[in-house]
């Protein structure tokens, strides 16, 4: 058959224009306006002076560095505990399909919902993590009020939230690996944690890169959150990229914002991309 | 034999304390804080209300000229639409890029996924809205929200299309059907298990979206749900039972969206995600 005919290019129409109206053309150009002084009227060329600002100004530069920790533990964290919920979960267990739903519930709800539950757990004074802490002789921790803590507090309902869906992947990579290998172990005299590593751990790597790469590009882009949660402060403690982007439109300098979008874009650029292509060699290696 | 049994039976009692300690109390006590009183609620503990005050949700409706049926009036036609352009555009994008393997359909296919990745860029595309003369409009964020989410629903629709013998289209050929005739009558119909998919995972994205609808849809007569949210925290920062009624009617439309369709959300996601 014709293929060229039957399977026209006009199809393909509706989805680019939109796409690329929407979306590719604003990229292009925040990649000039992020060159310039501008507003949504006029604009002036200034060389690299919005970048040469964001790195030198400490206010703006903390969110470069505050994301790629943000981007690195939050992925972290969830590939490892991802794979240990997965593994449990698709273990002999009976009410596997149960814990499996609660697991999964949080991916539902709104950012903004988790983030105010959360800010009220943490509460320093009253909320209920400090109270249960102090069972243990932990005393008041200020989770979002410390300088120092804030940024990993966030991080921590970052991986809560999560969790969901690495593990939910992890499953599906689990459950496809083929029984025999198991029963082959099995024959081998194998014990739990012998099939776990040899088997269960290599064998789920598509899962797990897949994991890898939505997180780590899910950190660097995150901003409810952390809106939610802190508005970035005490100070720029908890400021990110993406919620540098909001202060800076906010303030009116557009140039420096559009500035801090294309910084997003240049670390995932030269981040993720290579890292995607690096985990996916030794996939098929 | 024996002892493996009891290793399974203390693994479930463990997990399923750990899941309610770790993953059930959060929603406990959004609950439970949203029937106090606020003196109560404002203590932030577990315990149960003294008495259940169920005119919070009533208070919290009628707050700010009923502010949140109008959000949630707004949040339902940005989903609704959102989604049904979704599925027209991206089912046809899905199909021929799957299908039509040659230069131009790789570009868009390149161009499409490398939207998988990066962030949009807000201030440009307030720009690219004004120019066109219609920032702050309903018909933008909705055009905004198809853009965003068309990189994901195209790769889920592509999948699916791989997964579709082509011999039902080479009879179609055969019996003269047109191309469109081909598409709407033969490809779209086997796309269903799909389109539930796509509909589920983009309502749930879509209707929980908050940075988009404070970029590029302020105003107040424009509020969404998650905007109303976000200012009631401002609002209601010392009656804390207001703000947890307020949490809980957003989170309910999707615990029940979740109670119907749970096993095809948890495929679905693990499908695009896996895909990806």
């Amino acid at each position: 058959m014709d293929k060229k005919k039957i399977y026209s290019l006009w199809f393909l129409v509706p989805a680019t224009t939109i796409f690329a109206v929407f979306f590719i053309i604003p990229t292009l150009a925040s990649l000039y306006f992020s060159l310039t002084v501008w507003n949504f009227d006029s604009s002036k060329f200034c060389g690299l002076d919005n970048f040469k600002m964001f790195f030198s100004e400490n206010s703006l530069n903390i969110g470069i560095k505050n994301t790629l920790i943000y981007a690195v533990l939050t992925s972290g964290l969830k590939v490892i505990l991802a794979f240990l919920i997965a593994v449990f979960l698709t273990s002999a267990i009976k009410t596997k399909h149960i814990i499996r739903s609660v697991v999964f519930f949080p991916n539902l709800i709104s950012t903004i919902a988790i983030g105010i539950t959360f800010a009220a757990l943490l509460h320093p004074t009253k909320g209920i993590i400090n109270s249960f802490l102090s069972i243990f002789g932990v005393g008041r921790i200020d989770w979002l009020g410390n300088v120092d803590i804030a940024l990993f507090s966030i991080i921590g309902v970052d991986v809560w939230k999560g969790l969901s869906i690495a593990t939910v992947i992890y499953i599906a990579g689990i459950q496809s690996i083929d029984k025999g290998y198991y029963e082959a172990a099995a024959i081998d005299g194998a014990n739990g944690l012998n099939k776990l590593l040899h088997i269960t751990l290599p064998l789920s790597r598509p899962s797990r890169n897949s994991v890898i790469i939505l997180s780590f590009i899910g950190g660097i882009r995150s901003f409810d959150l952390i809106w939610a949660m802190t508005g970035g402060g005490p100070g720029f403690a908890t400021d990110v990229l993406a919620s540098i982007v909001y202060k800076q439109y906010a303030a009116g300098y557009y140039g420096l914002s559009t500035a801090g979008n294309v910084i997003m874009l240049v670390l995932i650029a030269i981040l993720a991309f290579p890292l995607q292509k690096y985990l996916y060699s030794k996939e098929t290696a | 034999m024996k002892k493996k049994k009891t290793t399974i039976i203390v693994g479930d009692i463990i997990g399923c304390a750990a899941a309610l300690i770790i993953f059930v109390i959060p929603f406990l006590f959004m609950l439970m804080n949203s029937l106090k009183d606020r003196k109560e609620a404002n203590q932030l503990n577990l315990s149960l209300p003294d008495n259940f005050l169920w005119s919070n949700y009533l208070e919290v409706i009628q707050t700010g000229n009923y502010q949140i049926l109008t959000a949630f009036k707004n949040s339902g036609l940005i989903t609704i639409g959102s989604v049904v352009v979704l599925i027209v555009t991206a089912s046809m994008a899905g199909y021929i890029i799957q299908r039509r393997r040659d230069k131009v359909t790789g570009i868009v296919s390149v161009l499409i996924m490398v939207g998988l990745m990066i962030p949009p860029a807000i201030l440009p595309t307030i720009w690219v809205l004004q120019k066109l003369h219609i920032y702050k409009s309903m018909f933008s964020i909705i055009m905004l929200e198809v853009a965003l989410n068309t990189p994901f629903t195209v790769m889920l629709y592509r999948g699916f299309m791989s997964t579709i013998p082509i011999e039902l289209e080479e009879a179609g050929y055969i019996d003269g059907c047109s191309k469109i005739n081909m598409f709407t009558s033969i490809v779209f119909p086997l796309l269903k298990p799909v389109t539930a998919t796509v509909i589920i995972l983009n309502a749930v994205n879509i209707f929980n979206d908050f940075s988009n609808p404070l970029y590029f849809f302020p105003g107040k007569a424009n509020s969404t749900v998650q905007l109303t949210l976000y200012n009631f925290m401002g609002q209601f920062s010392s009656s804390y039972n207001l703000l947890f009624a307020d949490v809980i009617i957003i989170v309910v439309p999707m615990l029940i969206l979740f109670l119907i369709f749970n096993k095809r959300i948890v495929d679905g996601m693990v499908a695009g995600a896996v895909k990806g």
